[in-house]
């Protein structure tokens, strides 16, 4: 096992800025910074700080565009496992170091006393072992929800391999609960995460769903309505997977999200475009990480969740398994389903106008509200959506109706902009 | 025709009144005449108009539906000049309009959501960007300052926000037209102030500085996604924003490093972990 004395003797010289550098450095490659859709709640007539209101807050953008919402730190970076993916990973020469529960309090509460966060996102290595690893995680945690009165947002990662009890705090202090699938197949898992299994992450995710489901249950039951037993995980679970790493194919992935979130009831699957980290691993590809592609899968995603699509429609706009990386997935659904098409926006439905390429949820939702007044022009849409020109070639308005441009065989290319996709590499 | 003075650019209530009571007696939009500020005090100021008492005239009384008066607030802390005559046409349009609110792609409508959004996106930034720095302690109660600079009037809408959160510190967030102070268990509103009657520094910026550099990825660089979220108007008043011409201006290098680096072996303790685990 891990010898606590020498990872004393490599920590001891460090500050709590070293040990940050190092640590948020390690943490950054989980994509997940939401801070929404938790209980609402705040700190008027408490002795304690904090409140969520619903909705997120993005404190700061870094340069690469992220949202920085969560302190999202590793409590350590020293690992056991050796994930070839991961920064981590025991046979990485990076510098390694963890904070003690007491200094990762102090910096939430600093941090969020100023505005800069709305909460804490908290991970780590595996030391010792995982239930070890999950009390530090839990304490810390524990510390800031009965110790401080923290009311704000906390996102802890459960290690899958630690005892069902210890999961079973951390939802009781934690908004969220996550654990990270990172590879869609057994195959992939085998091969870069030689100490993860396919069936303990999942039985992990059973158990925070599991856990998600009682407590509703029993927050509902009449018989407990005296005394409401303590939310758990109200903010959901939430897992990732990286892309690009190994050879999965955008089917493959969708398909293990569709799964995902029907059988766990996942609030979100992240996409993390796998990214070249300090002293990789030799049988993991030197690539730039493929954003394009990341993009392509999020909207995938977002169509799978919001639109009514299925992952078979959803490839039929792609090739050989992978989504087109030039268009949107659902222009490129629409573009090889012309037949659907013009739509007229004074009659569809809402599931029909959900097909249009160019038209979300909410714009529809102010479109179907509008039309009870009137019969819908152009210029009328141009108040209910922000781009009507990429509509014309699918719909029919009042004073329009697309004749041949619909079916045009030009029509891909003219929509397409080659250009400007390529700058997004 | 009558001129209505309201005490300042936001008194949402004295517009609403003022509004009601012309709505009711039938006052088209385009008779009124909308002022604010100081020196104007007195609600109808116009000597040939005066509101008739509505309690003995028989008019219909002004109703809207439920979703206009968020709206409104809301709108009020517009810098459109035209705002509260619009407001009131809106007003005057709803009561034989019934559905006027649902309908978006009515100009009016579109207008007010305009503001609506503008302002609404404008709290959310002052919610997301307002940086407290500390300026002590009192009786046991940490004691914060914070310089702001809105685009809109939104200092009363998006204060209690902070008093939500941070009921148990003490705090002021100051801006150029006005400023918040919150204190034991008030919250008062006072004139505006500037940047320097606000500290320049805060010790924990030092590891919140540390934290932005480490958490951006060089590798995914994209400033657009950045500025679309954080436009440069607000980062004289972010302390991050400092870093962020370098770490834009490194970011290749480092992660053409880390794409071009040999492999390493792992170290003796990391085989040795290897071998253990």
């Amino acid at each position: 096992m891990f010898h606590t004395v020498e990872y004393v003797q490599q920590m001891a010289v460090k500050t709590v800025i070293q040990k940050l550098q190092i640590l948020a450095d390690a943490a950054k490659y989980d994509a997940s910074c939401a801070s929404s859709g938790t209980s609402k709640r705040n700190a008027l007539g408490t002795k304690g700080i904090g409140s969520t209101e619903g909705m997120g807050i993005c404190h700061a953008y870094a340069p690469d565009g992220r949202c920085i919402s969560l302190l999202k730190v590793l409590l350590t970076n020293f690992c056991t496992f050796d994930c070839r993916y991961c920064v981590n990973r025991v046979s990485s020469n990076v510098e390694r170091a963890r904070f003690t529960p007491d200094e990762l309090v102090r910096l939430t509460l600093d941090f969020y006393k100023r505005n800069y966060i709305e909460g804490l996102f908290l991970s780590s290595g595996i030391i010792r072992s995982p239930d070890y690893t999950m009390e530090q995680i839990v304490e810390v945690a524990r510390s800031l929800r009965e110790d401080h009165g923290f009311l704000g947002y906390i996102h802890l990662k459960s290690i899958p391999e630690a005892s069902p009890e210890l999961i079973e705090m951390a939802g009781r202090y934690a908004d969220r609960l996550s654990i990270n699938v990172e590879l869609p197949g057994t195959e992939g898992l085998r091969q870069y995460a030689p100490d993860k299994s396919e069936a303990v992450i999942r039985g992990a995710m059973h158990n925070v769903w599991q856990g998600i489901e009682d407590n509703r249950d029993a927050r509902k039951s009449r018989l407990l309505r005296r005394a409401k037993p303590p939310r758990f995980a109200p903010g959901g679970q939430s897992t990732q997977m990286i892309v690009g790493a190994d050879a999965s194919d955008d089917q493959q992935i969708l398909t293990s999200s569709t799964g995902l979130y029907s059988r766990y009831k996942l609030r979100r699957v992240y996409y993390s475009a796998y990214s070249p980290i300090p002293d990789a691993s030799a049988d993991l590809p030197p690539i730039r990480p493929p954003l394009v592609r990341e993009h392509r899968l999020y909207q995938a995603d977002w169509m799978l969740r919001f639109y009514g699509f299925g992952v078979e429609e959803i490839m039929a706009g792609g090739s050989a398994g992978m989504l087109d990386l030039t268009i949107d997935p659902k222009l490129a659904w629409a573009l090889v389903h012309r037949e659907w098409f013009p739509v007229d926006i004074n009659r569809a439905s809402r599931e029909k106008l959900l097909r249009v390429p160019g038209l979300g949820p909410t714009a529809i939702g102010k479109l179907l509200s509008a039309r009870r007044h009137a019969r819908l022009r152009l210029n009328d849409l141009a108040r209910l959506t922000s781009s009507v020109k990429k509509l014309l070639p699918f719909i029919e308005a009042a004073d329009w109706s697309p004749g041949s441009l619909t079916d045009s065989p030009g029509l891909a290319a003219h929509i397409t902009s080659p250009a400007e996709q390529l700058s997004l590499f | 025709m009558p001129t209505i003075a309201l005490s300042s650019p936001t008194d949402w209530a004295g517009w609403r009144n003022a509004a009601r009571i012309l709505c009711a007696q039938n006052v088209p939009p385009e008779m009124v005449d909308w002022h604010c500020g100081a020196g104007q005090a007195g609600l109808f100021t116009d000597a040939q108009w005066s509101p008739p008492n509505t309690r003995e005239g028989s008019t219909d009384p002004v109703r809207v539906p439920r979703g206009f008066l968020g709206l409104s607030r809301l709108v009020i802390c517009h810098r459109d000049e035209q705002r509260f005559a619009r407001l009131y046409r809106l007003l005057v349009r709803l009561q034989r309009e019934r559905g006027l609110l649902g309908n978006a792609a009515d100009p009016d409508m579109d207008w007010a959501n305009k503001c609506a959004k503008s302002v609404g996106r404008d709290r959310h930034k002052m919610h997301a960007f307002v940086r407290f720095r500390k300026v002590g302690e009192r009786d046991g109660r940490e004691r914060f300052a914070a310089w702001f600079e809105p685009d809109h009037r939104i200092v009363e809408l998006a204060t209690p926000f902070f008093v939500r959160r941070f009921p148990n510190m003490d705090w002021a967030i100051l801006t150029p037209e006005r400023s918040a102070v919150w204190q034991g268990e008030t919250l008062r509103y006072g004139e505006g102030a500037s940047r320097s009657d606000v500290p320049d520094a805060d010790v924990v910026e030092a590891e919140w500085k540390a934290y932005f550099a480490a958490i951006f990825n060089p590798a995914r660089l994209k400033v657009t996604a950045m500025t679309a979220e954080m436009p440069r108007k607000y980062w004289r008043n972010l302390p991050e924003a400092d870093l962020i011409p370098s770490l834009i201006a490194e970011a290749d290098d480092r992660s053409t490093a880390m794409r071009t680096s040999s492999v390493t072996d792992p170290s003796a303790l990391s085989r040795r972990i290897l071998r253990q685990s």
